[in-house]
């Protein structure tokens, strides 16, 4: 099928574009931007000048941006062995339904993605079965165990395009070292989720005021740091890749900047979560905003918004984690961390842009282009002549609620319930395939 | 004021609610020292002690109240058995409220439970204690205790000192006295306290001098003895010479000052014998007595207001 977008603000940080044009795409692949002079314009279907028996369907996107499909390099799907939270089906339509055309999936199931069986059935499901795109990520150790590692090169073989035992750290820096050693060869990084956990284990949110008021035990700021600056001193020592996970703290972003002026190979994510709120949400003790790392003070926020800005972070990714909802409705203690965030992410993003904290070109930079070239997704995060059909149409404007019971992700765990938005995607194409996204 | 929602904290209470629970509990403090110590104004009413946490006196102090006010009491003890049996706590609270209760008074080992508590039943709860956050009627009856020795809390300098970290009864204390305008000073191992502390009203001091000087109130708090075995402080005996209170120390404070402490009491720990069993300035027991009026007061309050609580 041939599809014409016509109307809509293209945005390419690939090709640095930035204007009014219309977008051609023929069955799975993106032909370029068209001169209007070089079709005509029937109803619902257009016609090429250059090839008469040419039809496309016309999309009209007046008033829409058109960027290359969103990626969200950090989602748990809970598939296989969590089906209750969420699975591969409804994780995949969750991220259509918010923007996203690929997604990767953390290895933390039951079983761990350790091994290429379960990847394979990841992508078989996924691609049978699925919606957005998914790209499995494997486990740095077997059973993420932080022992031994896993058979990283069989992974790869099978479609793994990063490792990491994400949800933990790997704690030991023997076996860090060891495996950013093992897998420089095959150019995938390491993801690594910086906890120092002798300093996390009794808290249970930031440490801060917020904690003192609600007589919690805190998470300290050097519980993260520590870990970040141990991690890049490896990665300085072994020359490979390695990208640190939803970073929190000032101290973090300070230390990333500066492994980067010293050009050590490491990149980072920040979550919409840790953007959009600080630990005063946690008021009321909000299970539904309890994470790891938690939500920090304002202080800590307004350096990621600082980080975002100057070109620090590299991404924002989701840190989609569904749960049940007796995983949550419990002592604050007891709750299970994460947020479902895949389909409230582009309106929290979209934030950033109408107060001018970062432009919509790095925008799209940050949520299609960037975690597309740090996990190596060949033909994505781009609108170049030749790159996979994946797009999504933004509407940047309209004003909408947060409607938790909305979701098509099976976890309904958002402290976003609400919360009145300007802005989402309303249309996304993947693989040439149109999905048009519910709206509230 | 509290009536029909229960006390889950002292956050939550503005100054005329404490004022009032307190000089009620004076009245029932009164009832307490006859030789019939019973009133008939919950004649009919349950109350129900929902413990998850194991306690001995302040259960009992709790269930003495009840009864003094003519209530039915039940004891429902759930230290580990219901979390063995795999119940949540919501569905275990659920299941006794189906009982009917008037009304329940809760101790759990997690902070925030009461508010947990409160989304799902009908039932107004009190708190006998919540993890690390608060523990109100504790709280009240340290102010009622204040107030019967000072006849004022308004600009009396009360130090609390100890693990302020992880104590229910310094959270109360601060919400409860800070309301009143006492001047609370925290005096605690940097290791047991953030500078953070000072965001809810108190100063925060490491300087025993600074701490006790002038003192009007000073309130020792239990030291956990598991908390060495966490890296808190090194010993038991550099505890005491540094952070506990001798009768050297209380002669920093005013000739008057009251010591209390919410017990039980690890002498020669936070407390030398000698301060404890000082007959002048120590009112530990008398807090012991003044925790069964405050809590009269406070079942009063959350289930009895427009019953007369004198005799007839």
């Amino acid at each position: 099928m041939n599809i014409l977008i016509i109307n809509g603000l293209l945005i390419d940080p690939s090709q640095d574009i930035e204007r009014a044009g219309a977008l051609l795409i023929e069955d799975t692949t993106i032909t370029g931007i068209v001169d209007p002079a070089l079709y005509t314009i029937q109803g619902e279907t257009a016609y090429l000048k250059s090839d008469k028996d040419k039809r496309c369907t016309v999309i009209d996107a007046s008033g829409m941006w058109v960027v290359p499909g969103l990626v969200d390099m950090h989602v748990h799907l809970r598939d296989p062995g969590y089906e209750y939270k969420e699975d591969i089906v409804s994780g995949t339509r969750a991220a259509m339904n918010g923007g996203f055309t690929s997604v990767c999936a953390m290895p933390n199931t039951r079983p761990v993605n350790d091994n290429k069986a379960i990847t394979g059935y990841m992508i078989a499901k996924a691609r049978e079965t699925g919606f957005a795109h998914l790209f499995p990520i494997a486990a740095v150790s077997k059973g993420s165990q932080g022992t031994e590692l896993s058979e990283v090169y069989d992974l790869v073989d099978a479609g793994a395009v990063a490792i990491s035992d994400d949800g933990l750290p790997v704690s030991s820096a023997d076996l860090l070292r060891k495996a950013l050693l093992y897998i420089k060869p095959l150019g995938i990084p390491l993801i690594d989720h910086p906890e120092e956990v002798s300093l996390s284990k009794s808290g249970y949110m930031n440490e801060g005021i917020a904690s003192v008021k609600m007589g919690l035990n805190g998470i300290p700021q050097s519980a993260e740091s520590v870990a970040v600056a141990r991690d890049i001193m490896i990665a300085a020592e072994t020359g490979s890749r390695l990208h640190l996970a939803h970073l929190s703290t000032r101290s973090s972003f300070e230390l990333v900047r500066w492994a980067k002026k010293l050009g050590i190979p490491v990149t980072c994510e920040v979550t919409t979560n840790h953007f959009s709120l600080n630990d005063d949400a946690v008021d009321g003790y909000n299970t539904n905003a309890k994470l790891n790392p938690p939500l920090r003070s304002e202080q800590d926020r307004q350096a990621v918004l600082e980080a975002l800005a100057d070109g620090t972070v590299d991404c924002i990714v989701t840190d989609h984690a569904p749960h049940g909802y007796d995983e949550k409705e419990v002592e604050f203690d007891k709750a299970l961390n994460g947020i479902s965030g895949l389909e409230t992410s582009v309106g929290l993003s979209l934030k950033l842009v109408h107060e001018r904290v970062i432009s919509r070109k790095r925008l799209v930079q940050l949520m299609s282009q960037a975690p597309s070239a740090i996990v190596n997704l060949k033909n994505k995060g781009s609108l170049k002549a030749g790159a996979d059909a994946d797009i999504t149409l933004i509407d940047p404007e309209t004003a909408w609620v947060v409607d938790k019971n909305k979701f098509l992700s099976k976890g309904r765990n958002t402290p976003f319930h609400g919360m009145g938005l300007k802005g989402r995607a309303i249309m996304t194409i993947a693989g040439g395939t149109i999905h048009g996204n519910t709206r509230t | 004021m509290v009536s029909g929602k229960g006390i889950i904290g002292l956050k939550y209470l503005g100054k005329n609610d404490i004022e009032q629970i307190i000089e009620t509990a004076f009245s029932m403090r009164d009832i307490s020292r006859r030789s019939v110590k019973k009133v008939p104004t919950l004649r009919g009413k349950t109350v129900v002690n929902l413990f998850f946490e194991s306690s001995t006196r302040t259960k009992t102090s709790f269930e003495l109240a009840a009864k003094r006010l003519s209530a039915d009491v039940v004891n429902f003890s759930y230290a580990s058995s219901s979390t063995s049996k795999g119940e949540t706590t919501i569905d275990t609270a659920k299941n006794i409220e189906a009982m009917n209760p008037d009304v329940f008074i809760v101790r759990h080992a997690s902070s925030g439970i009461m508010e947990l508590l409160s989304r799902h039943l009908k039932t107004p709860l009190i708190s006998a204690g919540d993890g690390t956050n608060e523990h109100p009627t504790q709280g009240l009856l340290d102010i009622m205790t204040i107030r019967d020795e000072k006849k004022r809390i308004d600009g009396l300098k009360v130090v609390v000192a100890g693990d302020i970290y992880h104590s229910r009864v310094a959270r109360s204390d601060i919400y409860g006295m800070g309301k009143l305008g006492a001047k609370v000073y925290f005096f605690s191992p940097p290791t047991m306290i953030t500078p953070d502390y000072e965001s809810l009203g108190a100063r925060v001091t490491y300087d025993a001098k600074e701490a006790f000087t002038d003192a009007d109130v000073i309130i020792m708090l239990r030291i956990q003895l598991e908390r060495q075995a966490a890296g808190l402080f090194p010993s038991t005996r550099e505890y005491a010479r540094a952070f506990g209170l001798n009768d050297q120390r209380l002669k920093l404070a005013k000739p008057d000052v009251i010591v209390m402490h919410p017990g039980p009491i690890n002498r020669g720990l936070e407390l030398s014998s000698s301060v404890a069993d000082n007959q002048e300035h120590s009112r530990i027991l008398r807090q012991v007595e003044n925790g069964v009026s405050v809590r009269m007061s406070a079942i009063y309050h959350t289930i009895g207001e427009g019953h007369e609580y004198t005799d007839n």
